[in-house]
């Protein structure tokens, strides 16, 4: 793992370590920094998509459940007026729309992420305490093909970082 | 990159000089040498430093004494009934949906600034979402009560909840007051995710900077494991765009909703298709009146003046200014919508309304909302904090008497002469909605002691932003 001062040095690494084979990385960083996970190689989430479908159930849901009750589990004649009174049921089915896509939102980026996850390899090296405070960090993982404790250090010390340090599991 | 030779040691010089765009506004986001460091320390220190300032005692203290008062007041409520406060038939409403409509109002400004300010890419918002959206919650919070205990059976609200009931009956999805239910709860929830998801970040600085075992294990709880990875930060920022966008539209239902309660009602002055834009402006407008309330003491009393600069008090009461005009917009059309109707009923109301017994109600709001903000046209009035708090003050105030209008005057004089009659609020009304102020501020105090109050990532990436700039 090797550790860098700013953000620009971090992006032009992982371009390099990227370019050079290294497939299973990961980058640390204090904020979210443009360009880092293309340079990983990543292009898109499926969040958006996650997002959609729990919106899309939540109206389609909230719309039918109000059709239900009003038109076929309790039909109560107010003046005449139709059963099916769609207007009327907008709103309601507006808001479970919007409660829906927001909880796939949350629950969704949590669960691709792998989160909660209170233990992980990285937080043995004392110095990447400061990923979440100034520093930036490239992480080569030991389960990648290319991956040679000697090599893989020498090239890493090749970048110009401030150090590189072994993560133990 | 700023070193810190030109750093600036006394906030307070951030009020006096600061940098002016062309035009003569105040240009800059953030006071001059904030570096990755000295952001995270100013912010984080005010949650991990011991002791407490004085000023977050004392202030504690009277809202904590407030929240008592609320507790009490709500106490005797359960054990009597509402029948101790002063509605009656045909003012059956009272103080209980003038402070929920109020409160529901304030709580959007927080929305308004973290998402729709997203949205449009305004910079200036990122040192003032967090505690806006904590706002909103608080608000929100408060909001939720008011219905509650304006039930008369407040132990039975769960009737309002579409669930499978032993009496095999359903709500009536068709009433607004049901849409409120779904409306204010789903508000709730979706600010308190939108809130939480920035906060992750942020509990992950607190955890590693935190020096007792205590402290790491409470943020590190809270914080999930967050490492900062690439590929999260990624997910993350997918995901918070989306919950922006869709607390945007959420935001400006909401409020329609809690009007439709008033305009799907045959009332005179209720009745009326203005009411929807009319309401989601006024929210905006005493939502960001009670921002600047907040704001202005804070920064002062935490140094916080290079984050929350001049630049960020001159939007928000440009933004107040705004919206203002548009509440008085509505206020006017109202006038002029009761005559043109031909209505008499309509026409009397305003009249009513203007001189009738609670005229003198009717005037004050009309100097609280429509005149005093006015003073906001001067740019002197706009980058003094101390004269920006009194119109703020003025603003809350306007829009809490804007309630009492709508809800009391329209309804003790509508169509029939013999029912007329008129409303005293109680020592008890008096006691919840104060109580209720002390049960937000409590909250807030715990926030600012507890959470970090400015988002620290998102700050972070405004220094990266300056200091390309600066190169």
């Amino acid at each position: 793992m090797a550790e860098f001062e700013n953000h620009e040095v971090l992006v032009d690494a992982t371009q390099r370590t990227y370019a050079e084979g290294y497939r299973k990385l990961d980058a640390y960083s204090p904020f979210p920094v443009h360009g880092l996970s293309e340079a990983l190689g990543r292009r898109k989430t499926r969040v958006p998509l996650i997002v959609l479908l729990g919106g899309m159930t939540g109206g389609l849901g909230g719309y039918f459940m109000q059709w239900y009750a009003m038109r076929v589990d309790y039909p109560f004649n107010i003046g005449g007026r139709p059963l099916h009174s769609w207007p009327a049921f907008i709103p309601i089915t507006f808001e479970l729309t919007i409660l829906c896509a927001a909880l796939s939102a949350i629950i969704g980026m949590l669960a691709l992420n792998r989160l909660p996850e209170p233990y992980h390899p990285v937080f043995n090296v004392p110095e990447f305490r400061r990923a979440s405070l100034d520093r930036f960090f490239l992480c080569v993982e030991a389960t990648d093909p290319k991956f040679d404790l000697v090599r893989t250090r020498t090239f890493l010390e090749g970048l110009r970082p401030e150090s590189v340090k072994e993560v133990t599991s | 990159m700023p070193d810190d030779a030109n750093k600036i040691a006394d906030p307070e010089s951030n009020d006096r000089n600061y940098v002016v765009s062309p035009l003569g506004y105040p240009a800059r986001v953030l006071g001059p040498g904030e570096t990755y460091e000295t952001v995270t320390d100013k912010i984080a220190t005010v949650v991990l430093k011991q002791p407490y300032p004085k000023g977050w005692w004392i202030g504690f203290g009277i809202s904590f004494a407030l929240l008592m008062l609320f507790l009490y007041a709500v106490t005797y409520l359960l054990y009597r009934g509402v029948g101790i406060w002063g509605i009656n038939i045909p003012i059956a409403w009272g103080f209980a949906i003038i402070n929920f409509v109020w409160w529901i109002g304030i709580g959007h400004a927080g929305t308004f600034i973290s998402a729709i300010l997203l949205l449009v890419m305004q910079k200036w918002r990122t040192s003032i979402n967090r505690l806006t959206e904590a706002m909103t919650l608080f608000a929100v919070a408060c909001a939720g009560m008011f219905p509650l205990l304006h039930l008369g059976r407040p132990w039975l609200f769960y009737w309002l909840i579409p669930y499978p009931d032993t009496m095999g009956l359903w709500p009536q999805f068709r009433s607004p007051l049901v849409w409120d239910v779904f409306a204010v709860s789903t508000y709730f929830t979706v600010s308190l995710i939108f809130w939480y998801a920035g906060l992750i970040p942020d509990l992950a600085t607190l955890r590693d900077r935190a020096q007792t075992r205590g402290k790491q294990f409470f943020y590190g709880v809270l914080a999930l494991g967050w490492r900062g990875s690439a590929k999260h930060w990624q997910r993350h920022q997918s995901a918070y765009l989306l919950l922006a966008g869709l607390a945007t539209p959420l935001v400006l239902s909401v409020h329609s909703v809690v009007s439709f309660d008033f305009s799907v009602a045959i009332v005179p002055g209720w009745h009326s298709t203005i009411f929807p834009p009319y309401f989601v402006a006024g929210a905006i407008y005493s939502g960001f009146a009670m921002v600047l309330n907040i704001v202005i003491p804070l920064r002062k009393l935490y140094g916080l003046q290079s984050l929350v600069t001049m630049r960020h008090l001159n939007n928000m009461a440009n933004i107040m200014l705004a919206t203002g005009l548009m509440v008085s917009y509505g206020y006017l059309m109202e006038a002029f919508m009761a005559w043109y109707s031909g209505d008499i009923f309509e026409q009397y109301m305003m009249l009513n309304r203007a001189f009738g017994p609670y005229g003198w109600v009717f005037w004050l709001l009309m100097l609280c909302n429509v005149l005093i903000p006015q003073v906001l046209w001067s740019r002197h009035v706009r980058t003094t904090p101390i004269l920006l708090f009194i119109v703020a003050l003025f603003v809350n105030v306007g829009m809490w008497l804007e309630r009492f209008v709508i809800v009391v005057t329209s309804l003790h004089r509508d169509f029939v002469p013999s029912v007329w009659r008129m409303y005293y609020p109680t020592v008890w009304d008096w006691a919840t909605f104060i109580g209720s102020i002390g049960l937000f501020l409590t909250l807030l105090f715990l926030f600012i002691r507890f959470l970090p109050m400015i988002s620290i990532s998102e700050v972070r990436e405004l220094v990266a932003e300056h200091e390309e700039v600066e190169k």
